[in-house]
């Protein structure tokens, strides 16, 4: 165990350096497809309605993994066939289209849900004084449902933190990834994978707190 | 009939409201089958009539809230059926009371009050605040401006709602049902600030069970049923002597 700590230590600190990389910057788009894709499901346009609930239809019927090897094999593959023979996609930005897609179709249900819990006379009064629906969501609806997201969405960024563990598949090189390399050398697979679990659990508790503590504050002001 | 029309149109320009032949659907079912009234200038109508008669669904209609299934309806001559007209800004000219309040949650009261017409450019925010305080003022709320809805009773609230609106300098006020969701002892507060509305000229469209209200109030009583006007007339022509039986049976009920 101090061996491993020893030896590989700071990769292990990098790796974990790299997990929340790439988990920070697939939450960063996936609130913003979520946004997009939440906002398209909750309007009264069929077009938007029906790319909205493909979208999230898609991506959630699709494993995670299956997800990964598709974009980090495929479509290279079908770029290159296509004649951009050039073309490179790295494990970093591989992995962060996969998370961000995944993160992005359930955030956009979490958003859907959090708008549809805001009473629907909020948006009737702020258009019975003038304001356009875009104003009214802007200002009105989405204030209040994002009081009522913030639980969910940090439940998801745990997910995510999580999921970014399934890339170790692409030769991303997180936590996993590294655990699997040390295991190859040492042969001491109890303690390598105690280690990883531990630093895990570590940033996930951490979270978890940070997010209780937000979710009161923000109930206070009710 | 005929003749009554062409007569209305002519003095169009003294009607605040216009409506012609309003037909609503929702799904297969007819809630309002051919709804023809006009109001003019500081006219204050009430609507009363049973539960499911359509009128709550008709003062949606006059806002846009709900979009007509036919008909057309022309409020200060501008033509909110038809799709060309930018509802938007004739809403600026109609306030809206609801049942249940619709306050913003999460802005104070002030907020509440200046979000629209700031945003929406009417007034500054220095102005939109003057204005702001003068209206809780007068409906007797200015201590409440920094407190938050749920801080505020329902009639506070519904007070509070209709400073909001006025707060747009509507030249139409509409009410549904404004009072239905207030314990007793809240009513008259609120019934009062919307006569003193009344009285300073406010053209008003009011859904209510308050018979007493529209009997000191309105200038006109429009009783209806099944999606149907039954009857119209003064509030001493509607409640006194009612001719059609549907409206004698109704009255019988609620007197």
């Amino acid at each position: 165990m101090v061996m491993i700590i020893q030896t590989y230590g700071t990769m292990l600190i990098k790796a974990l350096g790299q997990t929340v990389l790439l988990t920070v910057l697939s939450l960063v788009f996936a609130m913003i497809i979520g946004m997009a894709f939440g906002l398209m499901n909750v309007g009264h346009n069929r077009v938007l309605n029906f790319i909205g609930t493909v979208y999230v239809d898609a991506v959630r019927g699709v494993p995670l993994i299956v997800l990964a090897y598709f974009i980090y094999f495929g479509i290279p593959q079908g770029i290159h066939s296509l004649g951009f023979t050039d073309f490179r996609m790295g494990p970093l930005l591989a992995g962060t289209i996969t998370l961000s897609m995944n993160c992005g179709a359930y955030m956009a249900e979490i958003i859907r849900a959090g708008i549809q819990s805001v009473d629907r006379g909020q948006m009737e009064a702020g258009r019975s004084l003038g304001l356009s629906y875009g104003a009214g969501m802007a200002l009105i609806v989405v204030p209040q449902a994002i009081r009522t997201m913030i639980p969910s969405i940090i439940n998801q960024f745990i997910i995510t933190l999580k999921d970014s563990s399934i890339l170790s598949v692409i030769a991303f090189p997180e936590l996993v990834n590294v655990g699997k390399t040390i295991m190859g050398n040492t042969m001491k697979c109890l303690e390598t994978w105690a280690i990883i679990g531990v630093m895990y659990m570590i940033v996930i508790i951490t979270l978890s707190k940070v997010s209780k503590k937000i979710e009161r504050r923000v109930n206070r002001g009710r | 009939m005929a003749d009554s029309r062409h007569l209305s149109s002519s003095v169009s320009d003294k009607n605040k409201i216009i409506v012609k032949n309003l037909k609503k659907n929702f799904g297969s079912l007819e809630v309002l089958k051919d709804i023809n009234v006009e109001v003019s200038e500081g006219e204050v109508v009430v609507l009363i009539g049973p539960s499911g008669s359509g009128k709550s669904t008709f003062l949606r209609c006059l806002n846009q809230l709900e979009k007509v299934t036919s008909g057309q309806i022309i409020i200060d001559g501008h033509d909110v059926t038809d799709k060309h007209t930018d509802i938007n800004k004739v809403r600026e000219n109609i306030g809206m009371v609801f049942q249940h309040f619709n306050l913003f949650n999460h802005l104070t009261v002030l907020k509440n009050m200046t979000l629209a017409p700031v945003h929406l450019k009417t007034l500054s925010k220095a102005e939109a605040k003057d204005k702001a305080m003068k209206l809780l003022e007068r409906v007797g709320l200015a201590d409440k401006a920094e407190a938050y809805p749920s801080q505020l009773s329902g009639g506070q609230k519904q007070r509070v709602a209709i400073a909001r609106a006025l707060e747009m300098n509507p030249d139409i006020m509409l009410f549904d049902e404004p009072t239905s969701a207030l314990d007793p002892e809240m009513v008259g507060e609120v019934l009062s600030v919307m006569k003193e509305l009344a009285r300073e000229g406010m053209t008003m469209v009011v859904v209510t069970h308050e018979i007493g209200f529209a009997r000191e109030v309105a200038s006109r009583v429009i009783f209806m049923e099944g999606g149907y006007i039954v009857e119209e007339g003064t509030p001493e022509e509607v409640f006194n002597h009612p001719k059609e039986p549907r409206t004698i049976d109704f009255l019988s009920k609620v007197l």
